[in-house]
């Protein structure tokens, strides 16, 4: 188990700088989830941690130790790759075992942390088999187990579960908690997709450009989003944005003073529906989803602003008439205000 | 005619093209087994015999005339030492540059495939003063040497090829598992492109198996390999084709039953990794 410190830490790749001055603090045992969509730099920044890049300028250290100029395999970490790379031509039991061969861990000694790993992901039956006759979901638990068997002090996870499918994906993912509830170890993991790392993370690191836009536990970026780009990246469906002159009646009731084009930010799930038109804001119906527990209405309003509600969750709603247009009131607890020039959250 | 009509004549027309290119390049080889069992006088019959019988006497004749074992060996020693020397070099230089690339990495490939086309005539007098130098003329170690490098280019080539197929992804798990360079390649690379380097090998040896230049140039009785044998029975007083048939018979035969068990890999190898 260790913290991992990142200290103003640049990469670039030629003339592209994918990272500037990343600064990050991660504690021992935590489980950081790095978010944020292709090309910001989740990755590199793992890869960087893994030592599978090198740094342009700055310190990665891991236990307070400075690991820089340390090869990947003497750093005391493990990772999961989304590809799996498993080596196809050796057996569940040789993949497990290769880094611990390589280390020159005895015999005996290999064959028990194997048995064990393999006894705790449910693989003690395919030991024996080649990678090419698993299961992707099989697969993905060698490419854990290769991990678990070195005992690292930090798993690194690289988009692990994006190429199962649904169903397989959150079973995989519960496994990946249980996992982390059970060893304890600190655990990086990059995706860019925003439910995994809301579930998993005990923290959530959204990148953008390569750049830091927000860390935080997963209820601070939900309810308190640092900037437009947070706010519209976390939760799903997205958040609404509306000009001032969509919600006249919630800006009345404003007391500071407001910028012409300040955004209004409000979740779908913050929007009720409500018989009277003149409190909140009214959208004409564009088209509906209905997803069985709740129905998505995508509406537009008289200024041309596409948002977006969850029709039908309570019992109230139960009895919404879908009909061409409708009107929401707007949770006032539930309402974040964006700069228009920075997009940095106003209040 | 329908559309059906017409695809069904142009596949039967390009069936009979296919055999008739087939049998066109057959046939020579054909002719050569054939006429390696005639006496001389039946060889040069005008018409030309196709119902005779058969005698193996040219075939006792040349082993008792030369030693056809000594040259077959030779033929053995020269073209999978060659080959394995070069690959020797070879495969450590393509996953450097199948795996670490530089900017140059593609140039330099090319470069080195580029000099297969210049003229072997060009160097010879240089590497045949050199082979003379260092008492190297008429030997197998001169031949194997220059083997491994006239071949070097293509090896080089495929198995860059082959190489570039394995995921990254897979050397990097073994990085961080802490696997040496060495151990990266014979217990990664290899493995996971034996048939590629299976492949190349058998095409490598059979290029160095009928390679003349250097072995006619190079050789006389002591290293002379099955072509320099061949080449020995065209003598002034003329050709005895009879014996030439059994000759190259003799020296065709072990690179075609190789070839021919190994055709899938030769297909594969020949075809540049293009399939898979």
């Amino acid at each position: 188990m260790a913290s991992v410190t990142i200290d103003k830490v640049q990469k670039s790749f030629g003339e592209q700088v994918v990272l500037h001055d990343i600064e990050l603090q991660i504690a021992d045992g935590e489980f950081v989830v790095f978010v944020g969509p292709s090309g910001c730099g989740k990755s590199t920044l793992l890869r960087l941690i893994a030592g599978l890049e090198t740094n342009n300028a700055g310190s990665i250290s891991i236990d307070g130790q400075i690991v820089d100029n340390i090869a990947p395999s003497k750093r005391g970490v493990s990772m999961v790759f989304q590809s799996y790379a498993l080596y196809p031509h050796m057996t569940v039991f040789n993949n497990m075992a290769f880094g611990l061969k390589q280390a020159g861990t005895p015999r005996a000694e290999i064959k028990k942390r194997v048995s064990h790993a393999a006894d705790v992901l449910g693989l003690t039956s395919l030991l024996k088999r080649s990678p090419r006759a698993l299961s992707g979901g099989q697969r993905q638990r060698v490419a854990i187990g290769r991990a678990i068997v070195r005992e690292p002090r930090v798993f690194l996870f690289d988009e692990p579960l994006s190429n199962l499918d649904a169903a397989l994906r959150n079973q995989t993912r519960l496994e990946i908690m249980r996992l982390h509830q059970r060893l304890g170890t600190t655990m990086i993991y990059v995706t860019h997709d925003q439910i995994e790392a809301m579930t998993l993370a005990d923290r959530i690191v959204v990148l953008k450009d390569g750049r830091i836009e927000q860390s935080g536990s997963p209820q601070t970026l939900y309810h308190e989003p640092a900037n437009l780009f947070v706010a519209s990246f976390i939760g799903s469906p997205t958040m609404n944005f509306f000009k001032l002159t969509d919600l006249p009646d919630l800006v009345n009731r404003h007391t500071q003073s407001l910028k012409e084009n300040t955004i209004i930010g409000v979740r779908p799930e913050h929007l009720s529906v409500t018989p009277d038109s003149r409190k909140g804001v009214t959208g004409n119906l564009e088209l509906t989803e209905n997803l069985g527990e709740y129905t998505l209405a995508h509406l537009i309003t008289e200024q041309g602003t596409h948002f977006t509600a969850k029709v039908g969750r309570n019992s109230s709603d139960a009895s919404t008439d879908m009909t061409k247009s409708l009107s929401f009131t707007v949770d006032d607890n539930n309402v974040h205000w964006f700069d228009p020039d920075s997009g940095l959250r106003l209040r | 005619m329908n559309e059906l009509q017409k695809k069904n004549l142009s596949n039967n027309l390009l069936t009979v093209t296919a055999w008739v290119c087939a049998c066109l390049m057959f046939f020579p080889i054909f002719w050569m087994v054939l006429t390696s069992f005639k006496t001389e006088l039946q060889a040069i019959a005008v018409p030309p015999k196709l119902v005779f019988k058969p005698t193996l006497e040219n075939f006792f004749l040349i082993q008792e005339r030369t030693s056809y074992t000594r040259y077959a060996w030779s033929s053995i020693v020269t073209s999978v030492g060659g080959t394995l020397l070069a690959m020797l070099i070879a495969i450590p230089a393509a996953y450097a540059m199948a795996f670490h690339p530089g900017r140059q990495t593609k140039g330099i490939l090319l470069w080195m495939l580029s000099t297969k086309m210049l003229p072997a005539v060009g160097v010879l007098m240089p590497v045949y003063l050199i082979c003379q130098k260092f008492g190297l003329l008429d030997t197998k170690i001169a031949l194997v040497v220059i083997f491994a490098l006239i071949n070097l280019p293509i090896i080089m080539m495929m198995l860059f090829n082959y190489f570039r197929e394995i995921p990254g992804e897979i050397l990097e798990a073994a990085r961080m598992d802490g696997a040496t360079v060495g151990r990266e390649v014979t217990q990664i690379v290899m493995p996971l492109s034996r048939g590629g380097i299976a492949s190349t090998v058998l095409l490598s040896i059979v290029l160095l198996w009928n390679e003349s230049f250097w072995s006619l140039n190079l050789t006389s009785s002591d290293a002379g390999t099955l072509v320099a044998l061949v080449a020995s029975f065209s003598s002034p007083e003329g050709l005895f084709w009879a014996k030439v048939s059994a000759v190259s018979t003799l020296a065709c035969a072990p690179i075609v039953v190789l070839g021919w068990l190994t055709q899938k890999q030769l297909v594969q190898g020949l075809s540049f990794g293009a399939i898979k």
